[in-house]
């Protein structure tokens, strides 16, 4: 009798943790604000009035409300204080400023890639964006199989499909920012540059920062190690620490969750940090020095805007520094006036094309000479 | 550049060892006692999340640490329940454990933190002290070396207190007998369904413990991913440490050092990192073959207990 009752209770234990695995397939956030499409209801008369040649185009407004955005993340998770956060924070955006509906998948590992983006194919979602080239392969597959359904990918530009926009940004102009700033900041005229993985788009982050270091500081010395991986905190302290013994007095990272790994080796050890693709200034506001932004969120939020229009175009997009698709972090409260000035100098010298950001190994190597180890 | 590497490993064994410790000290009561737990995957998992959690709640690191402690004792009860008292198959049971444990920790996050897996980030004053921390220059071999956090030096003197408990004490000679000859114990008077529920829920403690480090002190915040495999390793130190806790202390030790091995040989990045990568999986695949046939295996190990009628 005891074991009967002990095999049912294991058993219910079981369905309820295959229960809160599936979580991850429920809505997550219950970001539909369906309480937002009459607030801009009420609006729209007003602006009527002072506005009539607009009335086209604000109606439909109210219509969002029936389309569906879902984003599926790489392993980095939602919280990653990195692109998958950008990319949600723009998806929100949306859903307050069109009234439409988002929605977010987590995936924990690869594997999950191809279930997630499923799911919101069964569930006939407007538009799907796949945050990172890690889900390139599954979203192919996921396009060619589903001709019908429109995709977006951040980071990727290898899949050539008529129902599926590549949204780039020329992550290299934003790294030699922070290069720059680096060069200029460190005072033991050695830094540091701890990478998540070795493919071409990563190596565009350590291109471009390492001309920024040299450009500002041709003295300096750059200290790189490839975590080779997105999800492991430890491994990325751990190569703080190993920076930091070698004196290195600034440390950027572009390694998503292992790089809050960084970030914690920094902060425990008193130097700076420089943060990726957010103002990661709220993780550490006294160790974040600057941070290298890619607007994912407005990629992702012109892409849920494209979709209410009707407007999505297939191919690739490319955000740059001139069109605001890259830029360093509006927080300076770390920064000399000296630099800040220097930067926005450099800055206007990158938009007209006087300074020439190298993203190959090719440009960068003609430059610079073979610096840059990790590729 | 020997005390550089030299400062830099001892510092990286260090920062992977500890967790893994407490979980196999865990490990160790409970196997000792005729308990298999395979579940201390799932308890660390649930103690990294409580524990975290808990300093954001309340903002005592101390605090938090034990409450991931207590949230790997409930996991330890409900195992000992099933295990001891309903006699159900003990691998059946660790393994509901470890789908229960992680699903629930994902499942109380995405309820409390906005529907995300992962925690926010916990301040660093929020986080569990480091001794001898300001005293040495930053990156210098002696800060490298002792700046750790105070609990790494507690669960390095904790293997020395179970190793007494374990050998000098009459709980650890009835805890060592009932894993060995349950049915004798008996006869002689001992409760053997009160020792091993000791035994297994003091191993669920001892397993949230080294979960709750990981996310106050090694990073600071929790991720579904931030404990995948270190409650397997922490069982395969044991099973390597002869169920010994001086063993298990230099399986741990092994395990934390091939991790440091790992980190330091990226950093020049001759070698591919994938195939560094799999340093502490092949170590420990070396390991168990190599040692595992030595390694005696308590008894009553896995064997439910009925007491005569």
């Amino acid at each position: 009798m005891k074991k009967k009752l002990v095999s049912v209770l294991l058993a219910c234990t079981m369905a309820f943790a295959l229960a809160a695995c599936g979580g991850a397939e429920e809505p997550a956030a219950p970001a539909e604000e369906a309480t937002e499409a009459p607030a801009d209801d009420a609006e729209a008369p007003a602006e009527d009035a002072e506005a009539p040649a607009e009335d086209a185009a604000e109606a439909p407004a109210a219509d969002y409300s029936e389309i569906k955005v879902g984003m599926v993340t790489d392993t980095g998770g939602v919280n990653d204080g990195s692109f998958n956060q950008s990319s949600w924070e723009g998806l929100q955006r949306a859903a307050d400023e069109l009234g439409i509906q988002v929605q977010y998948l987590e995936s924990k590992t690869d594997a999950d890639y191809k279930s997630n983006l499923e799911t919101f194919i069964d569930e006939e979602y407007d538009l799907i964006i796949s945050v990172g080239f890690q889900l390139a392969d599954a979203t192919k597959a996921a396009a060619e199989a589903n001709p019908d359904q429109k995709f977006a990918i951040i980071d990727d530009a290898s899949i050539e499909l008529p129902n599926v926009t590549c949204l780039m940004f020329k992550q290299a102009q934003a790294s030699y920012l922070v290069g720059y700033v680096a060069g200029l900041t460190t005072e033991s005229n050695t830094v540091g540059f701890v990478l998540g993985m070795g493919t071409p788009v990563m190596h565009e982050f350590g291109y471009g920062y390492c001309a920024g270091v040299l450009d500002a500081n041709p003295d300096a010395k750059i200290l790189q190690q490839n975590a080779n991986a997105f999800d492991q905190p430890a491994v990325g302290k751990n190569a703080a620490t190993t920076m930091v013994t070698d004196g290195a007095d600034i440390i950027f990272h572009a390694a998503g969750g292992t790089g809050l790994g960084v970030i914690e080796g920094c902060k425990e050890n008193g130097i700076w940090a420089i943060g990726v693709d957010k103002d990661q200034s709220p993780d550490g506001p006294e160790t974040i020095l600057t941070s290298a932004m890619k607007r994912v969120d407005n990629a992702s939020y012109e892409a849920a805007k494209a979709v209410c229009e009707g407007t999505l175009q297939s191919g690739v997009i490319t955000y740059d520094l001139a069109a605001g698709g890259v830029d360093i972090a509006p927080t300076t409260t770390n920064l000399s006036d000296d630099v800040i000035k220097a930067v926005e100098e450099v800055k206007a010298k990158i938009v007209s094309g006087e300074v020439v950001v190298p993203e190959t190994q090719a440009d960068f190597e003609a430059a610079h000479g073979d610096v840059y180890e990790l590729d | 550049m020997f005390l550089r590497n030299l400062g830099l490993l001892i510092n990286a064994t260090m920062t992977y060892t500890p967790p893994l410790l407490l979980a196999a000290l865990g490990s160790c009561f409970s196997e000792r006692s005729g308990v298999i737990n395979i579940g201390i995957e799932g308890m660390m998992t649930i103690g990294a999340f409580v524990g975290a959690s808990m300093a954001l709640t309340c903002g005592n690191p101390w605090i938090a640490f034990l409450v991931g402690g207590l949230a790997g004792a409930l996991f330890g009860l409900l195992h000992a329940i099933a295990c001891v008292s309903c006699q159900a198959d003990q691998t059946i049971s660790g393994t509901a454990i470890n789908f229960l444990a992680p699903g629930l920790a994902v499942f109380m996050s995405k309820a409390i933190y906005d529907g995300s897996s992962d925690t926010p980030a916990i301040d660093i004053s929020m986080k569990l002290p480091k001794v001898f921390d300001g005293i040495f220059p930053v990156g210098s071999f002696w800060n490298n070396v002792l700046s750790n956090y105070s609990v790494a030096y507690l669960s390095l003197i904790l293997v020395a207190v179970i190793w007494f408990v374990f050998y000098k004490t009459k709980f650890g000679m009835r805890l060592r007998a009932v894993g060995e000859a349950p049915e004798a114990c008996d006869t002689l008077g001992i409760n053997v369904y009160r020792i091993r529920y000791i035994c297994v829920i003091l191993s669920g403690f001892l397993s949230g413990l080294g979960g709750a480090y990981i996310t106050l002190a090694t990073v600071n915040q929790f991720r579904p991913i931030i404990v995948v495999g270190q409650g397997f390793m922490a069982i395969a130190a044991v099973i390597f440490g002869k169920f010994k806790p001086q063993g298990a202390l230099l399986a741990c030790l092994l395990f934390g050092f091939c991790n440091g091995v790992k980190v330091l040989a990226t950093s020049s990045n001759a070698v591919s990192p994938n195939l560094i990568s799999m340093i502490p999986y092949i170590v420990t695949i070396l390991a168990l073959v190599l040692f595992v046939g030595t390694a005696r295996v308590p008894a009553a190990n896995g064997k439910p207990f009925q007491k005569a009628k």
